[in-house]
């Protein structure tokens, strides 16, 4: 079995690549001197990378790898486009492939906070009109990182229902194909409004689901854990088991419901690990209860793990993975029962993402 | 009217290797026109030096004649024959 790790950051991609998930071949930098804030393996297309990357001088876009990195290819056009005359793409925050009965279809996250969606693999894309004419756009706000769409979860059997996630915005929900949102935020806080529970403009900062639970979300929010499990409709606190209820990041098992990774972070005012120790946090009852990992990890980890550098890939006992903003980038073999370092001195990782090569 | 367009060497993959373009602008000759006219044949440029709305990108500098087009009037300014416009990416990172 070999399995590929993309590591999206601050100045290139880097891949690495194992056959037992314990020592690394790293290779790299792809895209040097760029931004990647998105990676997604598509492996209904055998094993498509692509990678959203922006140079900070000659702006962003969308770069294919049908080879694992060996070539890339970028469509002269730009993939991703405004076709509106007050909005120009600044970066792509996620992309994410629909589920194997869609092929083709791929999704992208922008921002400023829109969404976009491609029937070809990825190399153009059609802007989603009805999430741009929303009422509430003029009230989204830029969180610190920009104002972005970062989270885009596809049905897993629907093709027309989506849920989305922005920072400041909240999770917003289709269920015909993107004509029309409703805001999806009810019980979660936003203690930064003098009303801490409005019906949108939440800071989520990750949303996750299991296609055998399709109801069932969980969210990470600025402050607060959340589980839905009326698809969206109510959320309530998962946090009581966690040190900490901040962090970016959420993931769930690729074979198990009711099981979820996280890193929490300290506090908004304190971006570190609590007491600076390197744990990812893992329940096995849907939040009720959770399980701080750490075997191979540090302590003084004086640095946060941002919202798309949690990952875990797909094989039958899947590995997890996760990046920093101190560039060290770590593997868990067997589901987070112990870790081991794949790369450190990278530029900061902003994205990470798994999966086993067909060979 | 003809103008010409230096390229800097880490955008002439987008060219085919050209280090300068030969470009006959229509009237009125700005440098928004010629940059019309080079994205017809090279998209591949325009989107690096442009974004959709035709904006030119904060970090990439334009010089008409030597003259930073942003001193100017941006991409309205305007093209005497014969004019050279230099293409150099600010210095901007970290």
């Amino acid at each position: 079995m070999t399995v590929v790790v993309a590591i999206g950051t601050r100045k290139g991609l880097w891949l690495a690549r194992s056959e037992d998930r314990v020592s690394w071949e790293v290779d790299g930098p792809h895209h040097a001197m760029q931004e990647v804030y998105a990676v997604a393996f598509d492996t209904r297309a055998g094993a498509r990378l692509l990678a959203g990357v922006a140079s900070p001088h000659f702006g962003p876009g969308v770069s294919i790898s049908d080879d694992l990195g060996a070539t890339w290819e970028e469509s002269p056009t730009p993939p991703i486009a405004f076709p509106v005359q007050d909005a120009a793409l600044e970066r792509v925050w996620q992309l994410q492939p629909a589920p194997a009965s869609q092929p083709g279809v791929v999704w992208a996250g922008t921002q400023p906070s829109a969404l976009f969606r491609s029937s070809d693999g990825g190399r153009s894309f059609e802007f989603v009109e009805g999430l741009w004419n929303h009422p509430h756009r003029p009230e989204w706000e830029a969180g610190f990182g920009g104002q972005a769409v970062h989270t885009i979860v596809p049905d897993p059997v629907d093709p027309d229902r989506v849920l989305v996630a922005m920072s400041t915005g909240g999770v917003y929900r289709t269920a015909d194909g993107g004509k029309s949102w409703e805001a999806r935020n009810k019980g979660i806080k936003a203690y930064f409004f003098p009303d801490p529970w409005p019906e949108f403009g939440q800071c989520v900062h990750k949303v996750a689901q299991h296609p055998a639970a399709p109801s069932r979300f969980y969210a990470q929010n600025h402050h607060g854990v959340y589980r839905s499990d009326d698809g969206g409709d109510t959320w309530q606190s998962i946090a009581s088991g966690l040190p900490t209820d901040f962090g970016f990041a959420m993931v769930v098992h690729p074979h198990d419901p009711d099981t979820i990774f996280t890193f929490p972070i300290e506090a908004d005012g304190r971006r570190f690990p609590p007491e600076g120790k390197c744990r990812v946090y893992r329940s096995q009852d849907a939040g009720d209860t959770w399980q701080a990992l750490g075997e191979g990890l540090p302590d003084d980890f004086w640095t946060a793990v941002m919202r798309d550098a949690l990952c875990t890939d797909d094989a039958d006992v899947p590995g997890v993975y996760f990046g920093s903003r101190s560039g060290e980038v770590y593997a868990s073999p067997d589901e987070g029962e112990t870790w081991h370092r794949v790369a450190a001195h990278l530029p900061d990782v902003m994205s990470v993402r798994a999966a086993v090569i067909p060979t | 009217m003809k103008v010409t367009v230096l390229i800097p060497g880490v955008l002439r993959t987008t060219t085919a290797g050209a280090a300068h373009l030969d470009v006959d602008v229509p009237p009125p000759a700005t440098l928004g026109a010629a940059l019309d006219v080079l994205a017809a044949t090279y998209p591949g440029l325009d989107r690096r030096l442009r974004d959709e709305q035709a904006g030119l990108r904060r970090y990439v500098n334009f010089y008409v004649n030597g003259e930073e087009c942003r001193r100017l009037a941006g991409p309205d300014t305007p093209l005497p024959a014969g004019a050279e416009i230099q293409i150099l990416p600010s210095v901007a990172g970290g």
